[in-house]
């Protein structure tokens, strides 16, 4: 069957000029690339230009990178915004993983009642603007307000009360985890409907077999899974190297206290635009953009041929 | 067997029971704000997780608010802009991923890669360069433009889902089709189109929401005159009415209660359309 | 629905100015074409008293110029505005934040110079600094207001402790420790959340009796102090001393939350800017008044920080250039210094032509300039020119040191260290 079916095609793309094709890809490829190929190229060529006070630009090669990253002034914020980026990563990847798989293990047991209300409120957030997120979180969690206080106090908690998104040692920490509030919606539903497309059969067998249920998810669904949890990886590797409004919304885009949470999209954002009495540089914000750029695509390679391959291997 | 039967009980309330929890955790946050955007200023602050009571609860925020801000048509706005680009999504990625995944053709891979890259990097890092051309085109503080950058933005994924999704399609039919002597077009659209239906729900959660909660885009490109969204707008009233809360938690409630309703409708498609291939 | 092209209404504007421009040269110049100018400005909070008392007034008297107000959150508009001249998309007219960042505009040929605009000569030179190239010889923003720094205070409170406004620094404390003591109030209302509150309402507010205004601010300029120097070590270290009597959690709370703080009568005495009085004033209840920084120990003058803050330049590629100058021209005259000041309490004009401020409040304010010499904040002019940022430092080690979490003595070499990597003081 397939091998007609490719004969046909390539038969097809034989005989003519295939103008079916072109009309099919066209509007895609125009928009896109107009919208947003253009737009990034134009960024990589402005980070190679500097530019004196009148803003006129000229070409100085890679001399915005040679100053990023060896110049103190800039090279210390710039690896401290991508530290602390890591750490937001790895939050990202423990905490948002976990809760996702295992609220998605929970919903895809068979026969479990009301599953369609559990799964549309556990995405509720992920639907939310950050905008709306940062707000409300600001209020559960101000001093002032005391929502967060009551509760650790009604538990006899009370004491352990602070102001997690004032103090150096935790607003990162804080901040993270209020995004993965907002987005677990996302690997829970992806890795759900990987779950409950596993063929019942595969699970009967071993559920005859007499295996608890742990054992049945840990050792046959969970492996089945594994592509999808890298998806899910490099879904949450991307956001999160691209992260910026609700950093933004929360903490401003000097990202306080003192740096801690400054990441790659609030740093990028403070030099290209500029902030309050600092001048914007846009194109020292272009090259750390492209730097941004190119961190992204590192981490999306070594995903495709190192952790891909690897589960394909491991699939195969 | 009693026994067994106890344990399967057991193990369901404890199911149960982590899935309240977590829902509770998940949802809340939302429920505080629609409740206390119905209470008196003095009523949010004293007590805050109380629900409105006939002595508490005011409506005086969504009084200010409906006032002072045009909520109606931002929302409008919102509607418009998010539905059309939508379409243009749907319509412009359902045919680009049925080219890149029925055709064999020079470049096939290197054109699917290239669209790929949109996945991977966010396009507000060309923001000045989109502004430009918007300009350049006359469109600026247009919800045309928003449309554009928001329809290239939407692709890439669109693409990625929607090719997963035809992969699926059993290849007899349009065989079948294609021996009948139906045109290229007509099998898109007579046979394929309606087959996918399924992966617009999914399609339509991924795009929908980040275009609905744009912040960055309406306020470069059309943040003034009657042309701002309903985050655009929210985000002002906030800046604007920040210390009065009824007014910022009825804007907030105006805000989330859209997205919501239009999250209610879609949802069950939402995991029958992933269910069905879509992203594995 | 809201799609609606904008072209039509471009060519009819077209047609209209084309029928306008005939009938001109017809009837000589008596009628002009309506113009449409826009201001931009990171007031947003000021809207409604821009479109329904200033605006107006203007267009009453030329109806042949409409205008309209855009207003962006503030911490948007720089962004906001950096892109639309880029772009070209910008307002008529800007809003202009006072020195470098304004100057960074007009070195890069966004802004129109202004120095034939008759209205200018109301100024004096301290007022136009803010907006002029470093030699003084363009000014290319029209000064608009100052804003000046103090303590508010909670008059009930007060009362209901027996306290009285502290006037030196020794006294202040006292009047903390009561409050504390008390234990109903929050002493001072302040966060550190945003960082700004920190450097602005705390290092800039009491500074200037520390380094004695403008002649501290000049010296450091001119590279004869240091911010390592007494003075500024020890305004850190009042700042410092001030952690145990601010609200619980202050390292998170913001500015709103702050404000909520203050107005709900739930904290006595609050850092503020002369810009939070309009506010205040909408709240029922809340009687409040205002004192001057305390006295550090072993100081006569006092000095405070008058800081001009905000401006209306013309953009370049605006195009209505006339319209808009004939707007800034009116912007610059007394009848729009008094509109101002007095729908804006807090805002005080920087002419000096006389104009009566009513509000009680904004009055205790601007009294303070008989007694007291003004200065701008230190950080403002030349010194926030490179990078590392003097402004961003300073808000983030302000910050740190109210936190406790860096020494005075730390902030102030951290401050110095950034200035000396770049800053060459002209000899």
């Amino acid at each position: 069957m397939t091998s007609i079916a490719m004969a046909a095609d390539a038969s097809v793309g034989r005989r003519r000029w295939p103008t079916h094709i072109v009309v099919f890809l066209a509007p895609a490829f125009l928009v896109y690339t107009l919208f947003s190929i253009y737009p990034l190229i134009d960024t990589i060529r402005l980070s190679l230009y500097g530019a004196d006070e009148t803003g006129q630009q000229s070409f100085i090669g890679i001399g915005n990178f040679v100053t990023l990253l060896t110049d103190p002034n800039w090279s210390k914020p710039f690896w401290n915004a991508f530290r602390n980026n890591l750490i937001f990563f790895a939050i990202h990847m423990v905490v948002q993983t976990s809760i996702g798989l295992a609220l998605a293990a929970l919903l895809s047991l068979p026969r479990l009642k009301g599953a369609g209300v559990y799964r549309t409120l556990l995405f509720m957030p992920t639907m939310l603007s950050v905008v709306i997120i940062g707000f409300i979180w600001q209020l559960i969690l101000s001093p002032l307000w005391g929502i967060s206080k009551g509760f650790l106090a009604a538990l006899g908690l009370g004491s352990l009360f602070a102001p997690w998104l004032g103090q150096e040692g935790t607003a990162l920490i804080t901040v993270s985890l209020i995004s993965v509030w907002q987005f677990v919606g996302i690997p829970m539903i992806l890795i759900y409907a990987a779950l409950i497309n596993i063929p019942d059969d595969l699970i009967d067998a071993a559920t005859v077999d007499g295996a608890p249920p742990f054992y049945v998810f840990w050792v046959i669904r969970l492996p089945l899974v594994y592509p999808t949890l890298g998806v899910v990886s490099i879904l949450t590797f991307v956001g999160n190297f691209n992260a910026f409004d609700l950093i933004y919304a929360m903490k401003g885009a000097q990202a306080g206290p003192n740096g801690a949470t400054d990441i790659l999209g609030t740093f990028f954002y403070r030099t290209f635009f500029g902030y309050q009495l600092q001048a914007g540089n846009p194109t020292m914000g272009a090259a750390v953009a492209t730097m941004m750029l190119f961190i992204i695509m590192v981490g999306v390679l070594f995903y495709l041929f190192g952790v891909q391959r690897k589960l394909q291997h491991h699939l195969a | 067997m009693p026994m067994v039967n106890r344990r399967v009980n057991v193990n369901r309330i404890a199911v149960h029971a982590a899935l309240i929890f977590y829902t509770l955790i998940a949802t809340f946050p939302i429920a505080l704000v629609l409740i206390n955007s119905m209470k008196s200023r003095s009523a949010i602050f004293g007590d805050p997780v109380a629900l409105p009571t006939p002595s508490t609860f005011d409506l005086i925020g969504y009084q200010q608010v409906l006032e002072k801000a045009d909520f109606v048509l931002y929302f409008g706005n919102s509607i418009v802009v998010t539905t059309v680009s939508l379409l243009l999504v749907l319509i412009a990625g359902a045919m680009a991923a049925w080219a890149l995944g029925e055709y064999r053709f020079k470049g096939n891979t290197l054109v699917a890669l290239y669209m790929a890259i949109g996945i991977m990097v966010p396009i507000r890092l060309g923001t000045v360069s989109i502004l430009k051309m918007i300009v350049g085109m006359g469109l600026i503080n247009t919800l045309t433009a928003l449309i554009l950058v928001y329809t290239a933005m939407g692709l890439p994924l669109a693409i990625l889902i929607l090719g997963e999704f035809m992969a699926q399609i059993p290849r007899d039919l349009r065989e079948a089709a294609r021996c009948d002597g139906v045109s290229e077009y007509r099998i898109f659209t007579a046979v394929i189109l309606p087959l996918i239906r399924p992966a617009v729900a999914t399609v339509a959660v991924f795009t929908m929401v980040p275009i609905w909660n744009d912040l960055w885009f309406p306020l470069i490109l059309a943040s003034g005159d009657g042309k701002q969204t309903i985050t655009l707008g929210a985000q002002q009233f906030i800046g604007q009415y920040v210390t009065n809360w009824n007014a910022v938690l009825a804007a907030l409630s105006l805000a989330i209660a859209p997205i919501l309703i239009l999250y209610v409708v879609f949802s069950r498609h939402l995991v029958r359309g992933l269910t069905m291939g879509a992203v594995k | 629905m809201t799609m609606r092209d904008e072209r039509p209404r471009f060519s009819r504007t077209g047609a209209l100015a084309a029928t306008a421009l005939a009938l001109v040269t017809l009837m000589g110049g008596i009628a002009h074409a309506e113009t449409t100018l826009t201001i931009e400005s990171w007031r947003n909070d000021d809207a409604d008293m821009w479109n329904k008392q200033i605006l107006p007034a203007f267009m009453a008297k030329h109806p042949d110029i409409k205008v309209t107000f855009k207003g962006y959150p503030p911490t948007e508009y720089n962004a906001a505005l950096n892109t639309e001249l880029a772009g070209g998309t910008a307002a008529d007219i800007i809003t202009c934040r006072p020195f470098d960042a304004s100057l960074d505009l007009y070195k890069k040929g966004y802004l129109t110079n202004l120095n034939d605009v008759p209205s200018m000569k109301n100024f004096s030179d301290v007022a136009k600094a803010a907006w002029q190239t470093d030699d003084g010889k363009d000014t290319f923003c029209m000064p608009m207001a100052s804003v000046i720094h103090g303590f508010i205070y909670n008059k009930k409170i007060f009362d209901e402790l027996g306290l009285t406004p502290p006037k030196t620094t020794k006294e202040f404390h006292a009047v903390l420790e009561k409050i504390k003591a008390d234990g109903k109030y929050t002493p001072i209302a302040l966060g550190t959340a945003d960082q700004w509150e920190a450097a602005t309402m705390g290092f800039q507010n009491i500074g200037p009796d520390y380094w004695k205004g403008e002649a501290g601010r000049k010296a450091l300029i001119a590279g004869k102090e240091k911010f390592t120097d007494k003075p500024y070590v020890d305004v850190f270290k009042e700042l410092a001393s001030w952690g145990p009597f601010m609200g619980d959690g202050y390292q998170a709370q913001k500015y709103p939350d702050t404000q909520n703080l203050f107005s709900l009568g739930r904290a006595a005495i609050y850092p503020a800017g002369s810009w939070d009085i309009p506010l205040f004033e909408q709240t029922k209840d809340l009687s409040f008044d205002a004192f001057p920084p305390p006295q550090p120990d072993g100081t006569d003058k006092c000095y405070i920080s008058d800081h001009v803050d905000i401006g209306m330049g013309v953009n370049a590629k605006s195009k209505n250039p006339d319209a808009a100058k004939t707007f800034i021209d009116w912007v610059g005259s007394a009848e729009f210094a008094g509109l101002y000041a007095n729908a804006l309490p807090g805002f005080f004009p920087l002419t000096q032509e006389a104009v009566e401020i009513k509000d009680p409040v904004a009055q205790t304010f601007v009294g303070w300039r008989k007694n007291c010499e003004s200065t701008i904040r230190n950080s403002y002019q030349i010194l926030s020119r490179g990078t590392p940022n003097l402004e961003n430092e300073l808000w983030a080690v302000s910050a740190n040191v109210l936190n406790g979490t860096q020494t005075p003595e730390a902030a102030a070499e951290q401050l110095q260290k950034g200035l000396d990597g770049w800053y060459k003081p002209a000899k």
